[in-house]
């Protein structure tokens, strides 16, 4: 297989295995289960097949049309959307497994519509990391706000379908009333929308107007969640946890600080953005989300809503990452992506684990509950040690590299703000870790039960395996990611 | 072999005339209907024939009788009208094979065979415009094309249709007799009719002054039958008490054949001949299309009842049509021709989309389709298909004209950045008011009692998403409505220095 074939393979894929699971679903549920798991097990095999043609510096594309003169639907692999599809796509496997224990556990209905679904969402997930211009990446973004909405919105009853119109309502009015403009404005200022090396715009925009487009970008788009745009995320957590597993910590939210790190990187450039005054204000606002969703995480008390606002501040921190401009700190961002998702999944796994053994969703209800759930509390603190940042995990390495870039810019907003990130971090999970592993049980409350279905304890159980490998084999990334900043002039 | 294809031209307008007596006579149930759509799918048949034999680099000139122009009657077809055509023959069919189950209901049985040749009436009269060649017969298929839809709107149960349509026929009367004051001038000047030929003649005109005239008396009454703002009024009302699938006909093709003529004479005739007629073209109509398109999308913004909020809308569409052209400009006229197209294949899909719900629902007021996506989700999908590409998401139609309006405003330096933030003002604003529906439909509370009872039948459904669909298609292989705008575009431009 080519590798301009193996990029429409891994496009078509998940909408091919949607339809395949529409029409096993007849047959029946273990031959539904069958084909999504065949199907995901196929798509992270042909995007990994990529990663050896990239590791060597190739960069495989395919032009599928031109709509307009200069505005294409074309894709390219390049380091970053290597990185996010390989990511997405190798967690998709471990999240399917975990959806077979969680959506059976609980007895969950409609679960044909919420594999289906959860395909498309995977598919457009692919064409937003293959992207190779601003129009198609727009196309794919808007699908994947459309398919995840009827996973959002799975529940069907008054207060979920209110949630799902805050999370269609900002995400679809954002994308459509900041980032289409900016991605006009760019197209007619630098005549293409083509992710380039080094930029496209240096030359031929200056002064506030860089400051504004950069401001349209990112607030645009909303799937980033820098507040004030971050409140479909808690609201988005309605959903069955699969969903906010992987939409709502790695595809959707990624798909978001992945195109804000992109457009940083290949439309603006980072050096042209660097010494431009106008942008600088991005730093701010992402160091201040990063405080303000940790404060807010502290004040919460149900778990999930909890992760949300975790998820938030950890979105913002990849973004500041990038926004100090330093290539150790882009470097950073990308790793930060990687292992964030790792970590975040495991506690949202850890956390629907926890709902469908003993329907607890409340923090002080979790007095304890190591004793009954040792595999998954395990997984739980391994993923809330990789949050703070604490060695052997893989949040410590972003940090690391992060920081580096922090003092290569000598940017000490940057360094307090990640001092202070961590500090918080450890302030709301560390509680979580002492309730589970060495407090009394409540005894008022039912307890009765033991581990959440095995299909779900073995997913949880590999993803805090990855985190704690992410620690230890990351050099391959690193030199991957590395080719982004090499490649900038 | 006798080459029948030069006919073609002829065909175009003899067929729905012919059949119109026809389906007079048809008085089974049924056969009327079908026979108008036979002869409308064959119009649009021989539409789709023409349009081939222009992208091929044909010229179709037709000299009826073989009288050679100007004595005698000629018929033409070039990139525009070819365009103009597909639009008016494409809309008539899908709303007659969509609406026989919704034209039941609206109309009574013994009139049924009345009203489809009524319908065919209007159609020859609309294919008519854009094929002659004269000023003259242009004015009589003008007339044919509004008396006949004057009973088409008039022709549904709802009484409140009547003083619509009066005003209408007010409007549409004073419209068409300031077209036929100004061609009178001309002809007082020139002594043709024939279009190529008054081009060539006004040179010849010593006084300016009476062609002026002419042409503000043309101008304002095209803009009249086109619902320029301000002299829309008699649009909203009309679309919204006509039959559903009346709308549908109208609200995609009428309009847009009073705008092609305004662009045809003001570009063909009077721009080669009057100077500084582009500037003050430009001067006149600017103003209005930006008025049109912020002010019409506000009231759309507050209107309750469905059609009558599209309808407000349409006055805003048109409003870019006639950005696009104010520009002067190649790609200006690109942007306003492939809108002509854009638009009716959201608008006429939207309204077919309106039209299934009408099939379920007692009425078409905002509350009353409240929940209504839970029981008819292939509707509503089509209509938020249809939406978006009203609002111009990318990979709809919509997108396509946008884009090619906001380059033309880019080129335009700052009045275009102006511009440009109005285009993007009105997009969110229709965004608000296509927004403002889905959320009833889709997160509106179920009233048990008036909630649809299930989804729309097949027929008509098939034809929504059809249309659904094409917005789909052409917004994201363009070529055809691009290929065809650009080069009419080039040739309305020939003479702008």
């Amino acid at each position: 297989m080519s590798s301009s074939t193996a990029i429409l393979v891994a496009l078509a894929l998940p909408l091919v295995g949607a339809l395949g699971i529409a029409l096993a679903a007849r047959i029946g549920n273990n031959v539904r289960e069958g084909v999504t798991l065949l199907t995901a097990s196929a798509l992270a095999w042909t995007v990994w097949g990529l990663l050896p043609e990239l590791m060597a510096g190739g960069r495989p594309a395919v032009s599928l049309a031109e709509v307009l003169p200069g505005v294409e639907i074309a894709f390219s692999v390049e380091p970053l959307g290597m990185l996010f599809a390989a990511l997405a796509s190798l967690l998709w496997i471990v999240n399917s497994i975990y959806s077979i224990g969680y959506m059976r556990g609980n007895r969950e209905s409609h679960q044909t519509r919420f594999y289906i679904f959860f395909a498309i969402a995977l598919g457009a997930t692919m064409g937003i990391a293959f992207a190779d211009n601003l129009f198609t990446l727009f196309l794919f973004y808007e699908l994947l706000t459309l398919s995840t909405y009827p996973l959002v919105a799975h529940k069907g009853d008054a207060k979920t379908v209110q949630s799902a119109r805050t999370y269609l309502g900002i995400l679809l009015t954002t994308s459509i009333g900041l980032l289409l403009p900016a991605i006009i404005w760019t197209y007619f200022v630098a005549g293409t929308g083509t992710f380039t090396a080094g930029g496209i715009l240096a030359g031929k925009l200056e002064g506030p107007a860089v400051g504004l487009l950069l401001g349209l970008f990112v607030f645009g788009i909303g799937k980033a969640a820098v507040m004030p745009v971050h409140r479909w995320l808690p609201a988005a957590m309605v959903a069955p946890t699969p969903v906010s597993a992987l939409l709502h910590a790695v595809a959707v939210v990624k798909a978001g600080v992945f195109t804000v790190t992109k457009v940083i990187v290949y439309i603006f450039g980072i050096d042209f953005l660097f010494a431009e005054p106008s942008g600088g204000w991005l730093l701010y606002v992402t160091a201040f989300t990063v405080i303000a969703a940790s404060v807010v995480a502290l004040r919460q008390s149900n778990l999930k809503r909890m992760l949300a606002y975790s998820t938030i501040g950890q979105l913002s921190f990849v973004l500041m990452a990038a926004a100090i401009l330093k290539p150790l700190a882009e470097i950073g961002a990308a790793v930060h992506m990687v292992a964030h998702a790792f970590g975040k999944i495991t506690l949202f796994f850890a956390a629907g684990a926890i709902y469908t053994a003993s329907k607890k969703t409340e923090i002080f209800q979790l007095r304890g509950i190591g004793h009954r759930m040792p595999w998954t509390m395990t997984a739980f603190t391994i993923g809330a040690l990789s949050m703070i940042g604490v060695p052997p995990t893989g949040g410590f390495v972003s940090k690391w590299y992060i920081l580096a870039g922090a003092f290569q810019a000598e940017n000490y907003i940057a360094i307090a703000t990640i001092v202070l990130s961590t500090a918080l971090n450890a302030a709301y999970f560390l509680p979580i870790i002492y309730l589970a592993w060495f407090a009394p049980e409540d005894k008022t409350l039912q307890n009765e039960h033991g581990e959440a279905p095995f299909a779900a304890v073995l997913a949880l159980t590999i993803t805090a395996a990855l985190t704690l490998a992410f620690f230890f084999f990351n050099g391959p990334l690193v030199l991957l990611e590395a080719q982004i900043v090499q490649a900038t002039p | 072999m006798i080459d029948w294809s030069v006919h073609l031209p002829a065909l175009q307008v003899i067929v729905p005339m012919l059949s119109a007596p026809l389906a007079l006579l048809l008085r089974p149930r049924g056969l009327a209907w079908a026979a108008a759509v036979a002869a409308s799918l064959f119009s649009f048949a021989i539409a789709i024939m023409l349009t081939i034999g222009v992208l091929a680099g044909r010229n179709f000139n037709y000299q009826m009788g073989n009288w050679p122009a100007p004595y005698g009657i000629e018929l033409g077809v070039d990139a525009f009208s070819a365009l103009v055509l597909l639009v008016i023959t494409g809309a008539s069919s899908l709303a007659l094979l969509a609406g026989r189950r919704s034209l039941d209901s609206d109309i009574e049985e013994e009139r049924q065979p009345l009203f489809y040749a009524a319908w065919l009436l209007a159609l020859a009269g609309l294919v008519g415009i854009p094929v002659a060649a004269d000023a003259f017969n242009i004015f009589v298929f003008m007339e044919i094309s509004s008396l006949a839809s004057y009973v088409l709107i008039a022709g549904g149960r709802d009484r409140r249709a009547l003083p619509a349509v009066f005003k209408y026929l007010m409007m549409g009367t004073i419209g068409a007799t300031f077209y036929l004051i100004g061609i009178g001038l001309i002809y007082l000047m020139t002594g043709t009719l024939n279009l190529a030929d008054m081009e060539l003649r006004i040179h010849e005109v010593a006084d300016q002054k009476p062609i002026l005239v002419a042409a503000g008396f043309i101008t304002i009454g095209l803009a009249l039958k086109a619902a320029v703002f301000p002299l829309h009024v008699w649009l909203p009302n009309a679309y919204t008490y006509a039959p559903n699938v009346v709308t549908v006909f109208l609200a995609a093709c009428a309009t847009k054949v009073s705008l092609y003529l305004l662009l045809r004479f003001d570009f063909f005739v009077f721009q080669p001949n009057l100077v500084g007629h582009d500037v003050q073209f430009s001067y006149f109509l600017m103003p209005l299309a930006v008025l049109a398109i912020l002010i019409a999308s506000c009231v759309a913004l507050f209107e309750k009842n469905l059609k009558r909020l599209f309808a407000y809308s349409s006055v805003a569409q048109i409003g870019y049509i006639l950005l696009g052209a104010s520009l002067v400009s190649v790609a200006g006229l690109t942007a306003s021709v492939v809108h002509i197209f854009n638009h009716a294949l959201a608008k006429g899909a939207l309204f077919l989309a309106i039209a299934c719900l009408a099939t379920r629902v007692s009425g078409l007021r905002l509350e009353n389709i409240s929940g209504a996506a839970q029981r008819m989700p292939w509707t509503m999908g089509a209509f938020a298909l249809a939406g978006f590409s009203l609002v111009g998401i990318p990979g709809t139609t919509g997108f396509i004209s946008k884009w090619y309006l906001i380059s033309a405003a880019f080129a335009e330096g700052s009045i275009g950045v102006a511009l440009i933030v109005a285009i993007v003002i009105s997009s969110l604003i229709a965004l608000a008011y296509v927004w403002r529906v889905l959320e009833a439909a889709y997160f509106g509370d179920i009233n048990v009692n008036t909630a649809p009872a299930g989804e729309a039948p097949a027929g008509i459904l098939t034809v929504t998403w059809i249309a659904a669909l094409a917005n789909l298609y052409f917004g994201l292989a363009p070529s055809l409505p691009v290929t065809l705008a650009s080069s009419a575009a080039e040739s309305l431009l020939r003479h702008v220095p």
